[in-house]
């Protein structure tokens, strides 16, 4: 096979966050649109390659993809040996405005997944006007923690096969094993306390039922799109939170589980595309 | 005392079928190198619950060792991992429908349960899940 190089471009961009100078890698392919996207707890940035690499998305995206500090290539901001890493939905909400507003992006587009898929229902409720739509991948408005955290982050079990073991099952049966694998590889190489300090974020604000009603699309669509085989944040809990947003767009995904974008990208861009063209023609009537 | 009543349960006879399914796990697991390597410190006893019917697991350095039908009253188990004959059915077949193609699925969905020290559990997560699912590759299993 002749060698390839990816349009993928790679870089580093720094910016003062929470009173600390934060250095953040990010991927980006393409032009057009602004299309921000972000990776599930304890993983990173590269989930979204096949979708920085789709031709037919970045003929009208600029797809960016960012590796959330303590995650992937970027590193925690300095003093973090000081600290436990906790992720909140404050923070986690200025972080992705942060870095829009470091890149100095128009009204993007945010996609995230898990973790990035709810946050997208605290940032069309408190921060709309930012964005020009958001799509959440596996969100729910309720997470209540069912299994025994501290699993994930003690010195007698290892935490990146652990993380890694929880995670396996979430994604569906008919995915490749190839890109199951390479999804399971980054949770891997998490570092330690980081994908459990993510999930903070569910256990203390896990609980949005009360708000999710008062988004108002007009502001700015939102779509959800949800894989049948995840039981984590699961189709009955992203149907339950779509009935409750009037015009929502919502899409569950056969034979995928919480890891569309990477554990068969085949298979979830079947359900994207239709998204991102609709998006696509909202903003040329706009 | 086995009652006619538990004999001719339906319950009872598919876990039987089922429990023929699990004897299988020596030479399916035996024959796996990499799951072989993944489960190369596990070494211990623990329970497997098809409905009424408790099976005794023993590994010995990811090798299946020995697999035994119980009932065996007062004997000690590191772990057990229960759920009934219908929800191991699902479990096991090929393409397995939501909610039934992982342990921590039926777990959350409350049919099945994981009970005792889950220390050599957890630490050995990913190869218990795979051993468990191995019935899976038994060719004609629905």
């Amino acid at each position: 096979m002749p060698a390839v190089i990816e349009p993928i471009v790679g870089r580093y961009i720094t910016f003062d966050f929470e009173g600390r100078p934060n250095r953040v890698y990010f991927e980006e392919a393409g032009q057009g649109i602004p299309l921000v996207c972000v990776h599930t707890a304890g993983s990173d940035g590269r989930q979204w390659r096949h979708v920085l690499n789709d031709a037919e998305i970045t003929q009208h995206f600029r797809v960016i993809a960012f590796d959330m500090p303590w995650h992937g290539k970027s590193f925690p901001p300095p003093g973090f040996e000081k600290e436990a890493y906790r992720l909140t939905a404050r923070t986690f909400m200025d972080l992705i405005r942060t870095f829009c507003a470091a890149l100095e992006l128009k009204r993007p587009v945010f996609m995230g997944c898990s973790i990035g898929g709810r946050i997208v229902l605290d940032l069309g409720y408190h921060h709309a006007e930012q964005f020009r739509a958001l799509i959440g991948l596996q969100c729910s408005d309720h997470h209540v923690p069912w299994y025994d955290s501290t699993w994930l982050y003690r010195p007698d079990v290892h935490g990146g096969e652990v993380c890694a073991a929880v995670v396996s099952g979430m994604m569906a049966p008919q995915s490749p094993v190839a890109s199951v694998q390479e999804t399971l590889w980054a949770y891997k190489q998490g570092g330690p306390g980081v994908f459990k300090g993510d999930l903070y974020f569910y256990g203390t604000e896990g609980d949005f039922r009360d708000k999710v009603s008062a988004i108002d699309i007009a502001k700015c669509p939102i779509y959800l799109l949800t894989g049948e085989y995840d039981y984590s944040a699961t189709p009955e809990d992203t149907l339950r939170t779509a009935f409750k947003i009037k015009g929502v767009y919502v899409q569950i995904m056969r034979e995928l589980g919480h890891f569309p974008m990477s554990e068969n990208p085949a298979q979830f861009r079947n359900y994207l595309l239709p998204v991102l063209e609709q998006i696509r023609a909202q903003s040329a009537t706009r | 005392m086995t009652s006619v009543a538990s004999v001719q349960n339906p319950e009872n006879s598919a876990a039987a079928d089922l429990f023929t399914r699990l004897e299988r796990l020596p030479e399916l697991v035996n024959r796996d190198e990499a799951l072989l390597q993944r489960g190369r410190f596990v070494t211990l006893e623990f329970q497997v619950i098809i409905g009424s019917l408790s099976c005794f697991v023993s590994i010995v350095e990811g090798r299946v060792a020995r697999i035994e039908r119980g009932p065996r009253r007062m004997r000690s188990s590191a772990f057990i991992v229960s759920a009934s004959a219908a929800a191991w059915e699902k479990f096991w077949q090929p393409m397995p429908p939501p909610w039934s193609h992982d342990l921590f699925a039926m777990n959350k969905k409350g049919n099945a349960t994981i009970e005792g020290n889950l220390h050599p559990f957890m630490a050995n997560l990913q190869y218990f899940k795979d051993l468990l699912a191995l019935p899976r590759r038994i060719t004609g299993a629905h």
